[in-house]
């Protein structure tokens, strides 16, 4: 993991080599790390080229999504007289989920380097990493890292000597979780409200001023210059399972664990490995109940189901649930996971952009329905009530806001059942007084 | 064309539309409405309301029809079970924080939430023990209301001061369920297009400062007609109750006004139901009313006696019939004429070509080129003289228009109000354009015809039928048009057209029209 823990032998570090080296943070000491070494090389390999190579090194969208990188890279068009933009999702919002605050912080050069490959790859000359508003000190190093990189002529109109033009402009958030959400992204740095846009058409055809647009994330980014450097085999070759998950992932790990942090794992790690043996187990005397395995948006699974999963894209979905973000909640047999479901929808409730009717009102009507069981004046109904409104605000919208609030009420209730049952039988205290 | 239109099958149907088409605009095509609140046909459609979901073979999720495009061989449900259990979801979230104040509602009657809850929404909520949201009313703009309990957020007035005013000072405020309409707060919906976001509004939320609790809906009759305020000639509706015009909202003709009206042609509308209007006819020096008999034959009379100079004035919401007629009866007499056209200031609606309240305020001039009535009143009017005599043709008359009339010895009127300061050998009750049947020619050249909306008040006629039946008295051969449209197609100089070609969006004519103005 890095700092302040030393690296666990059971990680595999690759993105987080240097967490915790502060001379990293710096020009000099990240090019004395090898760094902009992946730069150099690709300002002489074509566009398509780039491409291929990380394409075969199976990276895929570190964001949530897991679409093959190199593929969506693909998917801008070639020589069309028309600019194409990068951009970097730094919003890193999603409850759980802190893993690319650490690159940030730690190797921002990495991220800036990955950023400046990418465009050459997609033929963009821009690239825009918009950051979440609260990662005010990762934000700060960042862009004191950026400053560095121009002062050094490695951005700029001539980047690295090459003749080839390469910006990266820091945009920051203001706080709203939807500007995550990949088109309500590009909206926020028009400067328009951060609504997400109906697709198609889809940003590689029409993204960040109506022009091509490629969006990636910052773990997905910062994973290219070691790509280029050591090649696509190798990074294909770090899977422990699938070859469809290759490479490293970082997973960052909270709730009721022993030690909460970041760690990154080679694909194909068992879960059960990665909480109790990375992130040191259950506190004493607990036991596991429950993970959300991939940031708040994904299905909650069980400690049975946790036994038996293997933390890759395809080994989470086997369980029924998602890799995403990565960001893992642990919660241990004192968690109430009533409360915990009602805490979730109400983060989205909060943060619905107000467009689609299905979610501006049903994650705020789900929301209440919760605290009422919550606050023991639940109906018997209420759970069909529950599940009612979850089927409305699936697959129903714009973005999928909606159906992240959803899938975790879903998932709670039908894995459950019996705590939401406790409280409207009243055999369980009300854990919330009047609203 | 063939390779450019697309066929599918709607509901059963199977309907051929242009490629490019959208799925509810193809569907209407098939007879199916597909219920929507964010959907317009004249805005940029953001697919937020969710209400418009259809669902379509092989695709894995509903689609939202206003955005998602007509595909060839598409098979597309839209009273599927599951496409009206998801509508029928989205209402029951819209009612969630919409008060249910229908009976002190406006809107209600005519309100697309009520129709669609009627139509397709569940017989009760399910949420019902909380309290609904509640914020106070909001003062918009000079004649608009933001109820923002009623709404729905479906965008369109947003949209429509962002995209077709070109003046973006409404917008959303908040997320989640907080969320509203929200004005610049140093702005007012003060634009002179800004009227319009009350006829977007598919609920109750934006509402006429004018109109606010003056009427019922389903007590309003609608009467398609043509505004007079200006040149350009925007298809309205008039809306009566009780013979009393209480508002008039623009009816849709994409070749005028799209689905628009401006604010100073929704306000004039008070002229149409003055109370002193002229009812009866008069012949001078008596003061009793006559029949239209012994009218129409003392005008006859004097027509027939003059052989002096004739002048004829027409007001500027005379009927193409009116002046058609009017100009006949005076032929061959040497007749000089003009038709009043006020001028103003103008004021486009930037988003759309072509729509824009003009300065020449009056729907009718180039229908008076086309029997060679011109505009030039001043010149016409300073060119009276005691020999004079004038035929006065629905007119407002200034202090200066009066005083040159004075020395004129006779004057018939074909009056809807009489100018007291103006003495007539003849005055004779006519009904104004709220009254009868009759075409306006707009600057485009495009004749569209208005409808009655009202009982013409006393003995009031026609002015083509006054002027048709004048004329009859003077030949017996003569036979007077039975009806407006008959008037309209025998006047030679309307290219052959009649009533029924032109329909509700008109029909532009052949040749080219005079210019409008001075």
């Amino acid at each position: 993991m890095g700092w302040p823990h030393p690296i666990h032998p059971r990680e595999t570090p690759v993105l987080s080599t240097h967490f915790g080296e502060v001379e990293a943070r710096t020009h000099a000491g990240w090019v004395a790390r090898g760094g902009y070494e992946g730069l150099r090389q690709a300002l002489t390999m074509s566009p398509e080229a780039i491409t291929e190579v990380v394409k075969a090194s199976g990276l895929r969208g570190r964001g949530g999504a897991g679409f093959p990188t190199g593929m969506k890279w693909s998917f801008m068009p070639k020589e069309d007289g028309q600019p194409h933009y990068l951009c970097c999702n730094a919003d890193e919002s999603e409850p759980g989920t802190f893993k690319d605050r650490e690159i940030l912080r730690w190797t921002p050069h990495a991220l800036i380097e990955g950023c400046a490959i990418a465009c050459l790859g997609i033929r963009a000359e821009v690239c825009y990493i918009f950051i979440r508003g609260e990662y005010t000190e990762p934000g700060r190093i960042l862009e004191a890292a950026l400053a560095e990189a121009y002062a050094a002529g490695t951005l700029g109109a001539d980047a690295m000597g090459s003749g080839k033009r390469l910006d990266v402009f820091v945009h920051w958030g203001a706080g709203a979780y939807i500007c995550g959400e990949e088109t309500a992204l590009m909206n926020a740095i028009e400067g328009k409200r951060g609504n997400p846009r109906v697709k198609p058409p889809f940003p590689a055809v029409a993204g960040l001023f109506g022009k091509p647009t490629t969006i990636n994330n910052v773990e997905t980014l910062a994973a290219v210059p070691q790509i280029i450097t050591r090649g696509a085999a190798w990074y294909a070759g770090l899977s422990l399972s699938s070859p469809k998950s290759t490479g490293t992932k970082l997973i960052s790990v909270c709730g009721h664990v022993r030690r909460p942090g970041t760690y990154e794992i080679t694909m194909g790690l068992p879960m059960q490995d990665l909480i109790f043996d990375l992130a040191g187990g259950m506190h004493e005397g607990r036991t596991l109940k429950a993970v959300i395995p991939g940031g708040s948006s994904v299905p909650i699974l069980t400690a049975a189901e946790v036994a038996t999963c293997i933390t890759d894209y395809e080994g989470i979905a086997a369980a029924g649930s998602l890799l995403g973000s990565g960001g893992m909640i642990v919660m241990d047999d004192t968690t109430d996971m009533v409360f915990q479901i009602m805490r979730l929808a109400r983060f989205y409730a909060h943060e619905s952009c107000a467009q689609c009717t299905n979610c501006r009102e049903g994650t705020a009507w789900s929301t209440r329905v919760l605290e009422r069981i919550l606050r023991g004046e639940g109906q018997p109904s209420d759970l069909d009530l529950l599940l009612d409104l979850a089927e409305n605000m699936t697959g129903r919208t714009i973005c999928v806001l909606s159906d992240s609030c959803a899938t975790p009420i879903v998932s709670g209730i039908t894995k459950f059942r019996s705590e939401f049952d406790a409280y409207l039988s009243g055999a369980r205290a009300p854990a919330l007084q009047e609203a | 064309m063939a390779d450019q239109m697309v066929t599918l099958t709607i509901d059963g149907q199977v309907v051929e539309v242009p490629k490019g088409t959208m799925l509810i605009e193809a569907a209407k095509q098939a007879g199916i409405l597909v219920p929507h609140y964010c959907y317009h046909p004249s805005l940029p459609s953001p697919a937020v309301c969710r209400m418009c979901l259809v669902q379509v073979e092989k695709l894995p999720k509903m689609v939202p029809s206003c955005v998602t495009a007509a595909g060839e061989g598409q098979v597309v449900h839209v009273h599927s079970p599951e496409a009206v259990k998801a509508r029928a979801g989205v209402l029951e979230f819209l009612l969630i924080n919409h008060p249910l104040d229908c009976p002190i509602c406006d809107q209600s009657g005519e309100c697309e939430l009520q129709d669609f809850v009627f139509q397709e929404g569940n017989a009760a909520g399910r949420y019902a023990d909380y309290p609904k949201r509640y914020n106070p009313v909001e003062n918009f703009g000079p004649d608009i209301l933001y109820i923002v309990n009623r709404c729905i957020l479906c965008t369109r007035c947003v949209r429509f001061m962002e995209s077709v005013a070109l003046e973006p000072v409404l917008t959303i405020s908040e997320r989640g369920d907080r969320a509203f309409v929200d004005i610049d707060h140093d702005r007012l919906l003060d634009h002179a297009w800004s009227g319009n976001v009350v006829d977007l509004c598919p609920v109750g939320s934006l509402v006429s400062k004018d109109f606010l609790h003056k009427a019922r809906a389903w007590d309003l009759d609608k009467t398609a007609s043509i505004c007079s305020g200006c040149s350009q000639g925007c298809n309205i509706s008039i809306d009566t109750r009780d013979e009393v015009v209480v508002r008039l909202r623009p009816r849709p003709n994409l070749a005028v006004n799209h689905h628009f009206m401006c604010d100073t042609g929704r306000a004039d509308y008070r002229w149409m139901n003055r109370g002193d209007r002229v009812e009866r006819c008069t012949v001078a020096p008596a003061a009793q009313p006559v029949a239209w008999d012994t009218a129409l034959d003392t005008m006859r009379g004097i027509l027939d006696a003059t052989d002096g100079p004739i002048t004829v004035l027409f007001g500027r919401r005379v009927s193409v019939e009116g002046l058609g007629w009017v100009m006949r009866l005076v032929e061959g007499k040497g007749a000089v004429s003009a038709m009043q056209l006020p001028l103003g200031t103008t004021a486009p609606l930037a988003g759309i070509p072509d729509l824009a309240l003009r300065a020449e305020r009056g729907p009718n001039a180039a229908g008076a080129a086309l029997f060679g009535v011109g505009t030039d009143w001043e010149r016409t009017v300073s060119g009276l003289g005691p020999d004079h005599l004038v035929l006065l043709v629905d007119v407002e008359l200034s202090d200066a228009d009066v005083a040159a009339i004075a020395s004129v010895a006779r004057v018939l009127d074909l009056a809807t109000v009489a100018d007291p300061r103006v003495t007539t050998v003849c005055r004779v009750p006519v009904t104004n354009m709220t009254e009868e049947t009759g075409v306006f020619v707009n600057r485009d050249g495009r004749a569209q015809r208005f409808l009655p909306a009202r009982t013409p008040p006393g003995d009031a006629r026609p002015t083509w039928w006054v002027a048709a039946s004048t004329w009859a008295r003077q030949d017996a051969e003569r036979l007077v048009p039975a009806t407006a449209a008959e008037a309209f197609a025998l006047l030679p100089e309307t290219d052959g057209l009649t009533h029924r070609d032109l329909g509700f969006g008109g029909a532009l004519l052949d040749h080219p029209v005079a210019a409008v103005g001075a």
